[in-house]
């Protein structure tokens, strides 16, 4: 009995052994949890390409798509942590908190959150895309391009992330144009096709002949279309669907960032990071430049491009002024990644309030 | 900011084509209602019509199939419901509220291959009339058929209700089906047809959205119109021609915020989100003090099943 008992332990010991070793050996997994449906064509969509491209780099890969904000998400880490999976991204700032919740009580399993800015526990990374450097690509090009002077932006929620863009775009705009207004309407959605058509219907009947979005649908730019006035693609590649008023797109390209995250998972090199990416690293893409925009323009937009890529220019550089013409960035300075992050005022020219 | 009288032209045109959809899923429900049956399953019956509308335009390219395709998918989804309330004998309310939830999430499987593809250019009607006359312009000329038809609607169901005799039976049953059926009439056919209609209705109010609207599919792009459908059908007092009015009310109330927030004027959204529910509440609080009103406007066996043994 007791050599069975020994000959069973030492057995099962080995199996242990074997089950670990293959655990070691298999394929890294990585999970992605989306907030919307990967049907939206705007964030998650592009949070999905990315992770085609890890599968592509021959990793397994599974997503949950449409997790709420709220103790579902930790449900569903949880779960995600519990069957195999190496990595979890987890692609909205609302996740900042489950995240480092349910990273806590898995030290093996690594957490990528985008967007937010707590890293808890070691194994706990956060990135983000510094979208505000393509803004100032649009703004140069806005700003070129109109010609009633008055620019139309339809933005969705008042938090940093949108008011930056809002700052950014403005900024460039009136650096080749003093004279434009950036009329802003706060559609108060991500995506809702209707109502972000309806506001940039809005805008336009009151004189915008340029209109940029932080809105996720492609509505804006078809209302656009039909009115015979230019726009400026969100998210993704927008050109196809108004051919004629895109003059460019800022694109989220997440992929190559997963597929350097993985692996470096799989090559045991994962170590925590706070990654803030623009143009300069590929995260930031700006599609083709329209052909009706004129040769000088899209020369000097290529240079901008390569200028903020290169870091030689800085979209907030000084003087900055907020609305009320207090001195935000000194002369010669640029705004830090402090300030960038919990940017909540307007600068100079922005008309209007920001809501509460 | 320059009002000009062509700029209030152009608000109103705007909200007109945010009305449409309101309207035609309102009027088919109300038919659906003054039949006696509560149909909760608009907003899953409106985004089935615009993924079919959409899907059908793109793999067919004919608008009229995807038009027509999109109201036949509204009747076959309506089908499920009518064959469960009125041959089943299910609860209404539940019912539709599953009809909703499996209209999401159909819709949202049959949409994944046709995210990202832009929709086609919908033919819009006396486009060169719009600048001849001041105002009226852009009011009466450049819009499409459906839209035409859908500030039609209204009178022509008013018409139906009142003047036609099918209309009458219809308003019979919504009040007494027993006594509607002691007179020999069918009422659970009836019924299925004002379902069915009621679903059509919905389909080709989905299909506006995703091929006229904004021409495109994305999830759950009905956006919760469904709902405001539903209510706007209470605020009308079961009366066609208030729903014309309220649907401009209803979608005018976004389209004005916007313009407001472009002028420089704030009102807090979450509270004009929240009006076309707080106004249906205020209409209904109003019309049930009144008992002669209640009677005279609500169909009394709204939202009940019928067995026809009893």
């Amino acid at each position: 009995m007791h050599k069975f008992l020994i000959r069973s332990f030492v057995s099962s010991l080995v199996l242990l052994f074997t089950l670990t070793v293959a655990a070691v050996a298999k394929d890294v997994k990585a999970a992605f949890v989306y907030i919307g449906p990967t049907g939206d064509h705007g964030w998650t969509y592009q949070h999905d390409v990315g992770r085609k491209a890890v599968e592509a780099a021959g990793f397994k890969t599974t997503y949950v798509e449409g997790v709420p904000e709220s103790a579902d998400a930790e449900r569903v880490l949880r779960q995600l942590a519990n069957s195999g999976h190496d990595v979890i991204f987890t692609t909205s700032f609302g996740y900042m908190n489950p995240t480092n919740k349910v990273a806590k009580e898995f030290p093996n399993v690594k957490f990528e959150h985008a967007t937010g800015y707590k890293r808890e526990h070691p194994n706990v990374s956060t990135y983000a895309a510094r979208f505000y450097e393509g803004r100032t690509i649009l703004g140069t090009i806005a700003g070129t391009m109109t010609k009633s002077n008055v620019i139309g932006y339809v933005a969705s929620f008042p938090i940093p992330e949108v008011i930056r863009g809002i700052n950014s775009f403005t900024l460039a705009a009136q650096k080749v144009n003093p004279n434009i207004k950036t009329k802003i309407v706060w559609a108060f959605t991500w995506y809702d096709p209707g109502k972000e058509a309806e506001a940039a219907k809005a805008l336009i009947d009151q004189g915008a002949d340029v209109i940029a979005q932080h809105t996720d649908s492609t509505a804006i730019v078809q209302m656009a279309e039909k009115a015979g006035v230019y726009a400026f693609g969100q998210a993704s590649d927008m050109d196809k669907f108004a051919p004629k008023a895109v003059l460019t797109s800022v694109e989220n390209n997440w992929g190559p960032y997963y597929v350097d995250r993985v692996k470096a998972v799989a090559n045991g090199t994962w170590s925590q990071k706070d990654t803030w990416h623009g143009i300069g690293d590929g995260m930031v893409v700006i599609s083709d430049l329209d052909s009706q925009m004129p040769a000088d323009l899209r020369s000097k937009v290529k240079k901008l491009q390569a200028d903020l890529a290169s870091g030689k220019v800085h979209s907030f550089t000084g003087p900055i002024y907020d609305q009320k013409g207090n001195l935000m960035v000194a002369e010669g300075k640029t705004a830090d990644d402090g300030m960038l992050a919990g940017m909540m005022t307007y600068v100079k020219g922005v008309e209007g309030d920001i809501p509460k | 900011m320059i009002i000009d009288i062509n700029f209030i032209g152009l608000i109103i045109a705007s909200i007109m084509a945010s009305a449409v959809p309101l309207i035609l899923a309102s009027c088919g429900e109300l038919i659906t209602e003054r039949s006696g049956v509560l149909n909760l399953g608009v907003e899953g019956m409106m985004i089935i019509g615009a993924i079919s509308g959409f899907a059908l335009m793109t793999v067919t390219g004919s608008l009229i199939i995807a038009i027509f395709g999109a109201m036949l998918a509204g009747v076959l989804i309506s089908t499920i419901f009518a064959f469960l309330t009125q041959t089943l004998i299910t609860n209404h309310v539940a019912t539709g509220l599953a009809l909703t939830i499996f209209g999401i999430g159909i819709s949202a499987m049959i949409g994944k291959n046709f995210v990202g593809i832009p929709g086609k250019e919908f033919p819009v009607l006396f486009e060169g009339l719009k600048d001849t006359i001041p105002l009226l312009g852009p009011i009466l000329f450049g819009h499409s058929i459906v839209f035409y038809f859908a500030f039609a609607l209204p009178f022509i169901t008013s018409y139906f209700l009142k003047k036609t005799k099918i209309g009458l039976i219809v308003r019979a049953i919504g009040d007494s089906p027993e006594s509607a059926s002691n007179q020999g009439i069918n009422v659970r056919l009836v019924r299925y047809a004002c379902i069915l209609y009621g679903g059509a209705m919905s389909g080709l109010a989905g299909a506006y959205l995703s091929m006229i609207y904004t021409p495109q599919w994305i999830e759950n792009m009905t956006g919760g119109r469904g709902w405001i459908a539903l209510a706007l059908v209470v605020f009308s007092t079961w009366n066609p021609i208030k729903i014309l009015i309220g649907a401009m009310i209803f979608g005018g109330l976004t389209i004005i915020q916007f313009h407001m927030q472009a002028i420089g004027v704030r009102i807090p959204v979450q509270f004009l989100t929240a009006l076309p529910y707080i106004v249906t509440i205020i209409v209904l609080v109003v019309i049930s003090r009144d008992s002669r009103k209640i009677r005279l406007s609500t169909p009394s066996s709204l939202g009940k099943s019928f067995h026809k043994d009893n």
